[in-house]
């Protein structure tokens, strides 16, 4: 590749050059400088208290705490992915890291320590209450829009601020971070915290459920649509730290919203740790959309470094009409386990899953969806594109049941695989369960190599090769990132093209 | 404009040599064109001109405006002015037509040190240059070359050409599956670029293209070099009498 060629002159100091070029492509992988507070390294009874004391928590949420702490410590890290994990030492890293100007609340917005307001504005999420221009790059789509995003921004441990609160409570929309709802709407939250993800799932979903600091809540009341993008901003800063945020969004009857979640994180030799939990309860003809461009540190060239994701996603569509959509565009993180669900449980619900998974270098990715028919005529979609590079390994997991009662069900399946160069991995690993005679599932897969002669054609007409790659593999993904709202699409675009740097040549 | 010298080629991962000592040369402002049979080398001479890979130069050289071209990757050779319109384009799905111009045609400003054009300005531009080859809206949004029909796609080469304002075209068999009317908005398309800066060089089986684009000078092409140079009564002769005559000069059989 060209860039590994740059000719050091004389008088360049090589380190600055290596420096310069070993900074790769990550944009976001500089840190804030700013004081922090800890509590001890580990996890312990102890260490739960102390979270829940933090964010001065009632006593009945120290209990589900400290329940789903206690089952935790006899679980085991589940091994069915293909993963190829590193040992994780649950004792050797921080769950709770907060900024010390974090320790008084701000009130307001304009209380938040200009520090952290300056790592938003530097991430590109300003935390203003302002207009965003968004658009869809390509000139058969140049209308921008203004438009406006209420923004839930988490640093670390913490949620540093939330956007518009009183234009969305004008409206009756609830939007705060989670700490605030437990203190002030516990009825919401204890009606709805583990509903659709109970504490004890899985491994990482019961380790966030023992210490979860901090996170979105949405409530949006029956038959209203929220009158903005909702969105949540995750950015860990603090070495050696896990962030384990939780997210519990609640459409009532007959509510819309659309949500957005972004994440990064500094660019460190040391692997970090995110488990995260998001529960989305749908009730009667509601409809939610969920997109996430997850692009956290994924590690340098060589592998090194880099978040290890572990989420539980899973969104319940309850009663008759609800409906979900789950968009992600997942590009960083060293290792990727995520398989966003949907609970059709009411008559005549609707799930779809649109995927953009990119592993390059030594990235692994084990992502997919599950779609759990329980109602009748219930319909899902899953559209699932993994790109693979470098010596990445990408493997998608998808489960499709359609149970006794779902008669009349409806899945469709469309599962695409790209690989660049010949040292990667795709892997297509579908699970498919009817237990009913009229309802059908069909499934259609594909893996490509990236084609030489779409590549030679568009640097026949004047494209560079990464840029060819990158208008290639967009193309690939076409179906998907038309699936994300504006306010995404083209900054998943660019994610494409900056995360596939260095894949070709 | 293009000099191409005692060029040979082989297949990389074969033994088999197309290219045997291709000498061309075509000034700037003119209009050549190469006939031949089947099989003569005449679209491996377009893309090793071009740069695709597979192509191994074991003798010669070829230069646009004195640059040396074989040195360059694919994309300098475009931005250097050089352009083929493909015997069969290919098809990029998802890629809108219009995304890929304007990106090929930004990607080239940017080389060239020119500003990239708005996306105001590239849509009046693109809409401008369509509308003389017939291409409608619906054909630009369209993934590139995706269902396109074979006219659709050649005229679509065209249209690319016109948008990037090449200095030397190359037109590999443009012609081959139209019918009378495509060959006319084509020949048109390449007519109205015509100028003495530019140079083109194409590539066909049959006089008829040649009745609307015409030739300064005709190369007959066989077994992988230039056999014959003449004017345009040259391509008229070989309409008449094929290339049996020709052949038979040089030692060569029409079945090769
Ligand atoms: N990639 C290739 N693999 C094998 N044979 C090839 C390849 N490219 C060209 N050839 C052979 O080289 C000769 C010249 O082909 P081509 O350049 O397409 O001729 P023309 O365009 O004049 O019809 C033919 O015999 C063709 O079969
Ligand atoms: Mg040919």
């Amino acid at each position: 590749m060209a860039t590994q060629e740059t000719d050091i002159r004389e008088g360049v100091d090589r380190e600055t050059v290596e420096t310069v070029q070993n900074m790769g492509s990550y944009k976001y992988g500089w840190e804030t400088e700013i004081e922090m507070e800890y509590a001890p390294k580990g996890i312990s009874e102890e260490i739960v208290r102390l979270i829940s004391k933090k964010n001065d928590e009632p006593e009945w949420m120290l209990e589900w705490r400290l329940q789903a702490y206690h089952r935790w410590v006899e679980m085991k890290e589940p091994d069915w992915a293909l993963l190829d994990l590193p040992k994780i030492d649950y004792q050797d890293l921080y769950y709770y890291a907060r900024p010390k100007s974090m320790v008084e609340k701000p009130k307001s917005l304009d209380e938040v320590d200009p520090k952290l307001l300056a790592t938003y504005e530097k991430l590109g999420i300003p935390l203003k209450e302002q207009m965003i221009l968004a658009g869809v790059e390509g000139a058969e789509n140049i209308n921008l829009e203004e438009r406006q995003v209420a923004v839930d921004a988490v640093f670390d441990s913490v949620s540093v601020g939330t956007t518009f609160k009183e234009k969305l409570a004008e409206a009756g929309v609830i939007f705060c971070s989670i700490s605030e709802a437990i203190k002030d709407h516990p009825e919401l939250v204890k009606k709805y915290l583990g509903s659709v993800v109970p504490q004890t799932d899985n491994y990482f979903a019961t380790l966030n459920s023992a210490c979860f600091s901090d996170g979105s809540f949405v409530y949006v009341p029956p038959g209203t649509r929220c009158p903005m993008e909702l969105s949540t901003y995750f950015r860990i800063n603090a070495e050696n730290t896990g962030q384990f945020e939780r997210t519990l969004i609640v459409c009532d009857k007959g509510a819309y919203v659309s949500y957005l979640e972004g994440c990064t994180a500094p660019k460190r030799d040391t692997a970090q740790l995110h488990a995260a939990v998001v529960e989305i309860v749908i009730l009667e003809d509601a409809e939610v959309k969920y997109s996430t461009v997850q692009n956290w540190f994924p590690g340098d060239e060589e592998g090194k470094g880099g978040i290890y994701n572990f989420v539980t996603k899973r969104a319940d569509c309850r009663e008759p009409r609800a409906k979900v959509m789950w968009t992600q565009v997942e590009t960083g993180s060293a290792i990727t386990w995520k398989y966003p669900s949907c609970i059709l449980r009411g008559d005549d619900t609707s799930g779809e899953f649109y995927s953009i998974a990119i592993a390059n270098n030594y990235q692994q990715a084990d992502t997919g969806t599950k779609m759990v028919h329980l109602g009748k005529n219930t319909r899902s979609r899953i559209v699932s594109k993994g790109i693979s590079a470098g010596q990445a390994q990408n493997t998608y997991r998808g489960l499709v049941s359609m149970h006794p009662r779902a008669k009349n069900s409806r899945n469709y399946t469309q599962c695409d695989s790209l690989l660049i160069g010949d040292k990667c991995g795709a892997h297509t690993v579908p699970y498919i369960e009817v237990k009913n005679n009229s309802s059908r599932v069909e499934h259609e897969a594909t893996t490509s190599k990236v084609d030489d002669d779409q590549l030679f054609y568009c640097r026949a007409r004047g494209v560079g090769e990464e840029e060819a790659v990158a208008l290639v593999v967009n193309g690939f993904c076409r179906d998907v990132l038309q699936a994300l709202p504006m306010e995404f699409a083209m900054e998943a675009q660019s994610l494409v093209a900056i995360s596939l740097e260095g894949s070709v040549g | 404009m293009l000099e191409i010298k005692n060029l040979h080629v082989k297949l990389e991962d074969e033994d088999k040599v197309i290219l045997k000592g291709m000498n061309l040369t075509v000034e700037t402002g003119k209009v050549h064109a190469i006939m031949g049979p089947n099989g003569s080398g005449k679209s491996t001479m377009s893309y090793v001109l071009s740069g695709r890979d597979g192509y191994e130069v074991t003798e010669g050289s070829a230069t646009l405006q004195g640059q040396e071209l074989l040195d360059l990757d694919p994309e300098a050779r475009a931005a250097a002015g050089l352009f083929l319109a493909f015997q069969y384009p290919v098809e990029i799905p998802g890629v809108g037509n219009m995304t890929f111009l304007r990106t090929a045609l930004n990607a080239q400003r940017k080389v060239r040190g020119e500003d990239e054009l708005s996306a105001g300005e590239f849509l009046k531009l693109v809409r401008e240059k369509a509308k003389a080859l017939k291409i409608d809206a619906e054909m630009l949004k369209r993934p590139v070359n995706v269902g396109f029909s074979g006219g659709e796609k050649k005229r679509n080469e065209i249209l690319q050409m016109a948008m990037l304002e090449p200095k030397m075209c190359i037109l590999d068999e443009t012609d081959s599956g139209l019918d009378v009317d495509a060959m006319r908005l084509v020949s048109d398309g390449v007519n109205a670029l015509r100028s003495p800066d530019r140079s083109f060089l194409v590539i066909t089986h049959y006089q008829r293209l040649l009745d609307h684009i015409k030739p300064d000078v005709v190369h007959i092409m066989a077994d992988g070099r230039i056999l014959q140079t003449g004017g345009p009564e040259l391509a008229l002769e070989v309409e008449k009498n094929g290339y049996a005559d020709i052949l038979a000069a040089h030692g060569l059989t029409e079945a090769k």
